[in-house]
């Protein structure tokens, strides 16, 4: 860094308190036009509160926020020509055209009056400047996830933005995507945009950023050239020192597995838990053609597959969330109806579904009452369930996870993202189920709290002598699995059997490469 | 510095990046002219969703009754619905921010009652203020005015819910509107107040010239105007509006004020129309249901961000038709509504089957 270089946008001591909590303590950050800095920090670390001031939502308490050595402006249409943030949550309009949404709020006329040719026109030209290429005509509606994000990106750059806010662009990503995403950022980068990059992943922050700044408990703990860092140096400076340093010094791809995996996998009953056979199901997206695959007792089986690959809708047919076309679903001798939840969840189905938000769990209740939603009627005396049984029943699953709650009743809504993944584990949990049906257990909860709740997993599988169906694109979360398969198309491309797995060749697999050992 | 050698280098190599990204199958199809143009006549065909129906609708009544395919019907038809039509329009702007205003039923009665009670005697059941029959109709715009800021405030800035704010408002202004006649129709205004539902320029009545009008010139300012735009824009992602520094708030309030001075306007035409303002007007009648029919069947989507006034107008017309078909063909009176429930179901499922998956919702 040269010391006359001007930082594209910096933060000086930002202080920001809601109510008795603070979110971030005296913050400094400042970042250099054509660098990409990664900012990582476990959950409630005080990530989203940082970007959400300097986009210009939130207003800091103490601080100042700069662009290019000046003042922030006051105002938000001055404020979004300094800096653009791409949310997790999309921001395009999905009725409006992608060139309404490139500029939307700030379409081009005069008096007032929309000139849609010149608005769509300098939406080409901003694409074609830049190496995009998306449909400026096309609704929003009908775009991919990825091809949402490029309107977003092209929304900054035809603002004149020369400095980018990434939160967390992966996430709804699948790989192939991911990979031109950083081509694009790259890209960015070369031409003198500074880009502030949030992720869960370290290893993404590896691949793309020049420099990092690590928070814990809204403090920056970390700031530095990733030149010369590790990931463990990272893990630790985002845990601090309660992390054990034994855990930090593992290798890139732990595998919690142990020759006792093998032994037992072995030992385990002849009889099947599960047996799938020739599952097909054709619906837009995804389509299986003749999926068939068992599951021993005790059995850790991952699948994993690009998007689209079938992977994650072959785990919700087994947990009856979707209905197949044909085939049939058996756990031990008993033919599952398809489609049907509530017979999966009797028989012994436990389902932590991939969407948390929308099918994890009921914000409004409590953690408790969420905890305990599948074995209402096993709590029930003629109809009525008292809260003290319902606490006495939840309250060793929150403990064995080390949930953290004001107490059983605050409602899940208020809980952090790792804590909300918790509950829907210990939902899944509760009633003693001889499978369990997890898909991307893992996302958005940060590191520490991943390891804790896999084991979680690992270890409910065990003690339960139940079997677990993990379907994940997270490859390092296959680490606790026994065996993997990996879908490609709606078909069983390969299969895993030894573990640790190689990330490099399942990677391949799932990409449909070299067929594997 | 470097910054433009940088982004000079760029394109060449990039745009062939683009390109074989879209070939290796994440893109839109390449033949973009075709699918744009495939797209608009596909966008087209679902704002004219309901054109094939009018068509039909036409049909069938001409062969029912000689009558119905007659200027002086076809006419009456434009006559009676413009009032209708008027609120339609004020109703499809609330939906479009994603909104709903039930109060401007009562609106639509209050306004010309409070205006025509002020300027009519009180032989004829009026105040005896005998009011300038242009300043009444002034008042009448300010009522409805003061009414959408009133709710506006109450929705955007009190964060109330807007059902439950314009359903209290509704019972509300009825009840004035009720109240300040004690149950009486003023009638006998000067000719001025009752020629906007009354006039006719040659066989044409104005009151459906304007509301033609209201209908064209709200449809070109939604697609044109960067007022209409940021409509649909907070209709459809809320915070992607405010995000992208449009002002939410103000937008909003402004659509319930519209709303309601449409609403208003509309209740005038009504007025002039049957010459007296009943005080069932409105409220009474249950309007509120025809609206959001119309605007529904029609393709405004009750969830914001979507219809366009090309169909709302559909929506509006096929339900006078409907109207006027049971009126020539002497329906029984005692079934009208059971008849008009069973088009508008009818209308709705068909809409859907036409429009696709995002049509009436």
């Amino acid at each position: 860094m040269t010391d006359t270089a001007v930082p594209a946008v910096e933060a000086a001591g930002i202080h920001k308190r809601f109510g008795s909590t603070y979110a971030l303590r005296g913050v400094d950050l400042s970042l250099l036009p054509g660098h990409c800095l990664g900012l990582v920090g476990r959950n409630g670390a005080g990530k989203s509160t940082l970007v959400s001031i300097l986009s210009g939502i939130l207003t800091q308490d103490a601080g100042q926020v700069l662009f290019d050595g000046q003042p922030a402006p006051s105002d938000t249409a001055g404020w979004r020509g300094r800096i653009a943030t791409v949310f997790q949550h999309s921001m395009v309009v999905p009725s409006l055209t992608v060139a309404e949404n490139v500029f939307l709020g700030s379409q081009p006329g005069k008096a007032g009056l929309v000139d849609w040719r010149e608005m769509r026109a300098r939406t080409r030209s901003v694409m074609a400047e830049w190496g995009f290429d998306v449909n400026a005509s096309a609704p929003c509606s009908s775009l991919t996830v990825e091809q949402r994000q490029i309107v977003e990106i092209v929304r900054a750059l035809a603002a004149g933005t020369r400095c980018l806010l990434l939160d967390e662009p992966t996430a709804a990503l699948e790989r192939g995507a991911v990979q031109r995403l950083f081509e694009r950022i790259r890209q960015l980068r070369q031409s003198g945009v500074a880009i502030l990059y949030i992720s869960h992943h370290l290893e993404e922050v590896f691949e793309i950023c020049t420099e990092t700044a690590v928070l814990r408990d809204g403090e920056l703990v970390l700031s530095a050239p990733l030149a010369g860092l590790s990931k463990d140096d990272l893990v630790t400076a985002m845990v601090g020192q309660v992390h054990h340093p034994e855990r930090t010094h593992q290798s890139p791809h732990p595998s919690p597995v142990s020759p006792a995996v093998a032994t037992r996998a072995a030992a385990a009953a002849p009889g099947a838990a599960l047996t799938v056979s020739d599952i097909a199901l054709d619906s837009p997206g995804t389509s299986l053609n003749g999926v068939s695959l068992t599951v021993r007792p005790g059995e850790r089986l991952g699948i994993t597959g690009l998007r689209g690959s079938g992977a994650t809708t072959l785990a919700r047919i087994v947990a009856g969330a979707v209905a197949q076309d044909s085939g049939t679903v058996r756990l031990g001798d008993r033919a599952l109806r398809p489609g049907n939840r509530a017979d999966a969840l009797r028989s012994g189905v436990g389902y932590i579904p991939e969407d948390r938000q929308a099918d994890g769990f009921v914000p409004l209740l409590g953690v408790a009452e969420n905890i305990t939603m599948a074995i209402v009627d096993r709590l029930a005396r003629f109809g009525l369930v008292s809260p003290r049984r319902r606490e006495a029943r939840a309250a060793p699953l929150a403990r064995r996870l080390s949930l953290v709650s004001a107490g059983l009743g605050q409602p899940v809504g208020e809980l952090s993202g790792g804590n909300q993944q918790k509950v829907t584990v210990a939902r899944a949990l509760a009633r003693d189920p001889k499978l369990i049906v997890a898909i991307t257990p893992t996302r958005g909860v940060d590191v520490a709290s991943k390891e804790l709740l896999l084991g979680e997993l690992d270890r409910a599988a065990t003690a339960a002598g139940a079997s677990l169906l993990l379907a994940t694109d997270e490859l390092d979360d296959l680490a606790i699995c026994d065996r993997v398969i990996v879908l490609v198309r709606g078909e069983i491309f390969t299969e895993f059997t030894d573990p640790p797995f190689d990330r490099e060749r399942l990677i391949a697999a799932t990409e449909g490469m070299g067929a594997a050992a | 510095m470097s910054e433009p050698e940088g982004r000079g280098a760029a394109p060449g190599q990039t745009r062939e990046r683009g390109t074989s990204d879209a070939a290796a199958g994440h893109g839109l199809p390449r033949r973009q002219a075709g699918s744009r143009a495939s797209a608009a006549a596909i966008s087209w065909i679902r704002e004219a969703a309901l054109l094939p129906v009018l068509v039909v609708l036409l049909v069938v009544g001409a062969i029912l009754n000689d009558h119905f395919l007659t200027v002086s019907n076809l006419t009456g038809i434009g006559q009676q619905t413009a009032a209708l039509g008027v609120v339609v329009v004020g109703e499809s702007l609330i939906l479009l921010i994603g909104g709903m205003d039930l109060s401007l039923e009562s609106t639509y009665g209050l306004a010309p009652m409070l205006a025509a009670w002020l300027i009519v005697p009180v032989a004829s059941f009026g105040s005896g203020t005998m009011l300038n029959p242009y300043l009444g109709i002034l008042l009448l715009l300010a009522v409805g005015a003061v009414v959408g800021v009133v709710n506006g405030l109450l929705i955007v800035k009190g964060r109330l819910n807007g059902f439950i704010v314009t359903l209290g408002m509704t019972i509300l202004l009825a009840g004035i509107q009720n109240g300040i006649v004690k149950g009486q129709s003023p009638f006998n205004w000067p000719p001025a107040f009752g020629w906007l539902g009354s006039a006719e320029w040659g066989a044409v009545p104005v009151s459906f010239v304007v509301a033609a009008a209201i209908f064209l010139i709200t449809g070109l300012f939604l697609r044109y105007h960067r007022f209409g735009r940021a409509i649909y824009a907070v209709g459809g992602n809320l915070p992607a509006a405010r995000a992208a520094g449009i002002k939410v708030d103000r937008v909003r309030i402004w659509v319930y004020v519209a709303g309601s001075v449409l609403a208003a306007l509309g209740g005038l035409m009504e007025a002039g129309r049957v010459s007296s303002v009943a005080s069932t007007q409105g409220y009474g009648e249950g309007l509120i249901f025809s609206v959001f029919a119309a605007a529904v069947i029609g393709g405004v989507s009750l969830r914001g961000g979507r219809g366009n006034m090309v169909g709302a107008a559909s929506g509006v017309i096929l339900l006078g038709l409907v109207q006027n078909l049971l009126d020539l063909e002497n329906a029984p009176n005692y079934w009208i509504d059971a008849i008009d429930g069973a088009v508008i179901l009818f209308a709705l499922i068909l809409a859907r089957v036409i429009g696709g998956e995002a049509s009436a919702e």
